[in-house]
């Protein structure tokens, strides 16, 4: 069976010719929760619209391949890519205030994807959005369904749009630090949800996020990212129970922790990111672009 | 909803005020020949320049007085009304629907389309508005059409700038890359997603640029490059009382107030119009 999605040596530069992403490789199987994790700017963000095929137009795919179930996205025109993309991914964003469009109401937004996406009659569709709607436990969906995204909270917004992105039963979900916009209490219940509606439906989620506790609760397997390259890819558990490489262990380090709150923030340690500058500088002079 | 809340929006003096002039002003243009105490056109030199009722002199009939050919200067004034307001929505909504939807297009798609519309827009404004307004007419001939014409032709520059603005904006918004994740198409996208988000701001300009046809409309009058000097309008009523303004300020002093009355409305329902309708704005 082939992976849900599959990145093999993944390469963009922005037109001044500087990498933001470095042959990149990941794959995400079928039922699998792949987290990306690497601080602002690591190109985490990228990838995630690379596969979605919204990346903004000053960035250029230079290199590398991106095949979601067995399909090589390289090989289809633009209009079949759209809708391969269209029917068998979606996004979870990162900022559920820009995400929902302020000027229509919640309902028709979130029917009409299904009806454009499966080609559900609208009756279809709206049963659908009320029984994922219960799923994200809202609890009144008449009003929801009703409102307009500015007369939500953060949190129901965010429930909206999770209920959205699995409405059409996609294959492969992108969550793009879904829970970053979020306060604290509501971010916790916002992962579980995420968590539950993963294992109930058995859809693959690509999860960018920075945040290190997160990756252990939601993902099984993890890649690390720096600078745009995947500096280290292991199993969750395995990753924080013996981290290979220098960069991921300063990284769990630097994680704060409530059972010592006095203890003083560690930065990733200077050593660690010359010799990361030292790997990549490697990397970019052996590395010619079209030709791997 | 907030019934409160809906309530306050909607009992703004601002848009009463405002909405309660253009009515009444609309109201009376479009019933001017029943509204019209005397024939705006008959001329009488027994009754020449009449004071308003207040006055010693006054004469009933002339509620506010009559110019120096003893013509009835409300009667003139309600008539005049017919003219600026269909120079108004005329001219606006022409400007309105080319310069909104060059603006859209500029500001959404971008790249070429954008630097092209573009250009042309700040080639255009590069021309003084009011000269251009009166080559234009000089050259289409002074006529109703070619009054509109000219002002539509000068100002959808106005929309096309906002609108780009906006929908630049608009077009950087995460709801628009999900629609496009979605798979919906370009065109689909703007007209579903990106369309309803600047409309408060078209309304808010319409009205605005119907405050300002009926400024250049009176410019032309002024000079007399609108339309036929038989029928009156603000601006032809204020360019003979500035003749007269020694002997009968009223002449030139009413129709003045109409028009900023008009124009000050006109930009004020707007503002009004766009606070109520977007939906985020409160």
């Amino acid at each position: 069976m082939s992976a849900c999605l599959d990145i093999r040596g993944l390469s963009a530069v922005l037109p001044n010719g500087q990498r933001v992403l470095r042959s990149v490789s990941l794959t995400v199987q079928p039922g699998e929760v792949r987290a990306l994790v690497g601080e602002s700017g690591a190109g985490k963000t990228m990838i995630g619209k690379a596969v979605l095929g919204v990346l903004p137009k000053s960035v250029r795919v230079v290199e590398g391949d991106m095949l979601i179930e067995g399909e090589d996205l390289g090989q289809l025109d633009a209009k079949a890519r759209r809708t391969l993309i269209g029917a068998r991914t979606a996004l979870i964003p990162q900022d559920p205030l820009t995400a929902l469009n302020p000027s229509r109401r919640i309902g028709p937004q979130m029917t009409d994807r299904l009806v454009r996406i499966l080609g559900w009659s609208g009756e279809r569709a709206d049963k659908r959005i009320r029984q994922l709607l219960d799923e994200v436990q809202i609890r009144d969906p008449e009003r929801v369904l009703k409102s307009y995204p500015h007369e939500l909270s953060g949190g129901m917004r965010q429930r909206v749009l999770i209920a959205a992105a699995f409405a059409a039963e996609p294959r492969l979900i992108v969550a793009d630090e879904p829970t970053t916009a979020l306060d604290v209490t509501v971010q916790k219940q916002i992962l579980r949800l995420i968590a539950q509606l993963q294992r109930d439906h058995g859809t693959a989620i690509l999860f960018v996020t920075h945040d290190l506790g997160v990756v252990a609760k939601i993902s099984q397997k993890v890649s690390v990212l720096y600078a745009g390259k995947v500096v280290e890819e292991a199993e969750t558990a395995q990753l924080f129970a013996a981290p290979q490489h220098a960069y991921t262990r300063a990284l769990i380090a630097a994680t704060p922790r409530y059972t010592d709150p006095y203890a003083s923030l560690k930065p990733v340690d200077e050593s660690v990111l010359a010799g990361l500058a030292a790997e990549i500088a490697a990397a970019d002079q052996s590395w010619r672009p079209g030709h791997g | 909803m907030d019934e409160a809340r809906i309530a306050r929006r909607g009992l703004s003096p601002r848009l009463w005020l405002a909405g309660g002039w253009l009515l009444l002003a609309l109201l009376a243009a479009i019933f001017a020949p029943l509204i019209a105490p005397q024939d705006p056109l008959a001329q009488d030199l027994m009754l020449e320049r009449l004071p308003p009722f207040w006055l010693d002199g006054a004469e009933p009939g002339y509620w506010l007085g009559t110019d120096s050919l003893g013509r009835d200067l409300l009667s003139r004034l309600i008539f005049g009304g017919r003219i600026a307001f269909i120079v108004a929505f005329a001219a606006a909504t022409s400007a309105c629907l080319i310069g909104s939807a060059l603006g859209l297009i500029a500001g959404y798609f971008g790249g070429w389309a954008d630097r092209i519309i573009s250009r042309v827009v700040d080639v255009w404004m590069a021309f003084p508005p009011v000269l251009f307004a009166i080559l234009l007419v000089a050259v289409l001939g002074t006529s109703l059409s070619s009054v509109i014409l000219a002002i539509a032709i000068i100002d959808w520059t106005r929309f096309c700038r906002v609108i780009r603005a906006e929908a630049m904006s608009q077009a950087r918004m995460d709801y628009v890359e999900s629609a496009r994740i979605a798979g919906y198409g370009r065109t689909g996208i703007m007209l579903r997603e990106v369309l309803p988000n600047v409309l408060p701001s078209v309304v808010a300009l319409l009205s605005l640029e119907m405050g300002i046809a009926v400024i250049v409309e009176a410019i032309l009058s002024f000079v007399n490059l609108s339309i036929s000097t038989d029928d009156p309008t603000w601006g032809s009523i204020i360019a003979e009382g500035r003749l007269s303004i020694h002997q009968a300020w009223w002449v030139l002093v009413f129709p003045l107030i109409t028009l900023i009355l008009t124009v000050l409305s006109f930009s004020q329902f707007g503002e009004a119009l766009k606070a109520r309708f977007d939906p985020v704005l409160r």
